[in-house]
């Protein structure tokens, strides 16, 4: 069988174009302010803004409920069922409901955002997701004057999820964000990529997508958003809370007891391509460093 | 047909490096090349590690003495795979640049324990000539012995640089583990019957 590229299905030079093309005729201008990627450095800026390819965000994923390798994902997701899908807001508010996808995707309109996924292990992609702030979302309940976090869970499926047979983790995994974190903009909940629906190894139907924290912190396949009392403990907090923190925020100044946090390679760059420097708040400090104004960042890491 | 056997080991051992050189010339490393070399230098030199540690159960088992004359290749080639997976490291991750690297080996203990694994494998190498094994006697036995503890440490680096032991980190630990106690069994039966 002759191997078709994948870059003679969907060029990415006409996908790009079709931006260039959306943003001449001023449509989703208000998109195009939150789509920016902060640079601290132009010279490096080129490199760094540079989408990174399809076919390397959508065949390098860490998705353990897939399997452990990095390649697991891509290979192991592809029958996962998708439809129905509902998600529950619930917890600590006054009427919990549940949606249904096509009612989210009915409620919502998805806007592109061109972010940088920083992963815990040093590697960084600039992926443009499709999708809206979870701000959205969560005006569509009224929390209770208790409700301080968020928690959200993803799927439990060991039956279409095999990585999930074993206790890699505690399943279903889970994670959360203090609640001004969670209503801040740049928090997207993610229904696409590239302009296409979310591919299941990147989380689909419905992720999150936090872009200043380390990637782990987005949990994807979301079914259940829960407004709680106390600050939850996520998967990684409970597998190993000495090298995963509730707040994960990117931070170049504070090391992962088994990785250096200082730089990172950029996916894609090849083999000759040295590290970059770390940016603070994977360079979105000017949105949100001040969610953190007067905290210790090295003690609550 | 016995005087082919060693150099075959010798082909053969060099397969997994032909196989990154080809990798690496038509560009197949995929999203993270250099942690691809390194993972794989990585994963062979404990393969090697195993490999070696086998030859004298293997004996025992088979009762066919040849498996000892391949212990010093494969030896060498744990050497030879760990003294890459050090320079793709310390030379194409980090360029050279020693203040992150000692960095590395003073705060991680992965890296601390894989370092001290890589120094214990120098006097194993360089011992390792038939002059050497003469000119050292009964020492070159108990310094060998060396192997075990790196073998051990091998594994802790291996695990302690996982996310989680499961699955391969654990794998390599129970066969390390297993290769080891054959070796107890073989002394306590020595004991017992003189």
């Amino acid at each position: 069988m002759k191997n078709i590229k994948y870059s003679e299905i969907t060029p990415e030079k006409i996908y790009k174009n079709r931006r260039s093309f959306v943003k001449s005729i001023g449509l989703g201008a208000s998109s195009l302010a939150i789509s920016t990627i902060p640079f601290a450095n132009h010279s490096i800026a080129s490199e760094r803004d540079k989408l990174t390819s399809y076919k390397d965000i959508t065949t390098y994923n860490n998705y353990y409920e897939f399997g452990t390798s990095k390649s697991d994902p891509y290979r192991n997701s592809k029958t996962f069922k998708t439809t129905p899908w509902e998600i529950s807001i619930e917890g600590e508010v006054e009427k919990p409901i549940k949606l249904s996808m096509e009612e989210i995707s009915e409620m919502f309109v998805s806007e592109e955002r061109i972010y940088r996924l920083r992963c815990v292990e040093g590697w960084s992609m600039v992926i443009p997701w499709m999708g809206f702030s979870l701000s959205e979302l969560l005006s569509k309940v009224n929390p209770t004057n208790k409700a301080k976090f968020i928690e959200f869970e993803s799927v439990y499926d060991p039956a279409q999820m095999k990585g999930q047979r074993y206790p890699v983790l505690n399943w279903p995994y889970n994670e959360g964000l203090r609640i001004d974190e969670a209503m801040h903009p740049l928090t997207t909940v993610v229904t696409g990529l590239y302009g296409k629906k979310l591919p299941n190894q990147n989380g689909a139907p419905l992720r999150i997508f936090i872009p200043w924290k380390y990637g782990f912190k987005s949990a994807k396949a979301i079914v259940k958003i829960k407004f709680v009392q106390n600050m939850p403990t996520s998967s990684w907090m409970w597998a190993s809370p000495r090298e995963y923190g509730f707040y994960s925020n990117v931070n170049p100044n504070v090391n992962h007891p088994r990785w250096s946090q200082a730089t990172e390679r950029i996916i894609g760059e090849g083999l000759w391509a040295p590290r970059v420097k770390t940016l603070m708040f994977n360079g979105y400090g000017d949105e949100v460093a001040s969610l953190y104004t007067g905290m210790d960042l090295k003690k609550y890491f | 047909m016995k005087k082919y056997l060693k150099p075959g080991v010798f082909i053969l051992s060099t397969i997994p490096f032909l196989l990154i050189l080809y990798k690496i010339f038509l560009n197949k490393l995929g999203p993270e090349p250099v942690k691809e070399i390194t993972h794989f230098t990585g994963e062979w030199t404990l393969i090697f590690i195993c490999l070696t540690l086998s030859m004298s159960p293997l004996k025992r088992f088979t009762k066919l003495s040849e498996w000892i004359s391949f212990r010093r290749t494969l030896g060498l080639f744990v050497f030879f795979y760990a003294t890459l997976h050090l320079l793709t490291y310390v030379g194409l991750d980090y360029r050279f640049n020693w203040s992150p690297i000692l960095d590395d080996v003073v705060k991680k203990k992965y890296i601390f324990i894989g370092f001290a694994a890589w120094l214990l494998l120098l006097p194993l190498a360089i011992t390792s000539s038939q002059k050497m094994i003469f000119l050292l006697k009964n020492k070159w036995k108990k310094l060998h012995r060396l192997i075990y503890v790196i073998a051990i440490f091998g594994s802790l680096h291996y695990i302690w640089l996982s996310k989680t032991i499961f699955f391969r980190p654990l794998v390599y630990l129970i066969i390390i583990l297993v290769l080891l106690a054959l070796r107890i069994k073989i002394k306590n039966r020595n004991i017992n019957y003189g």
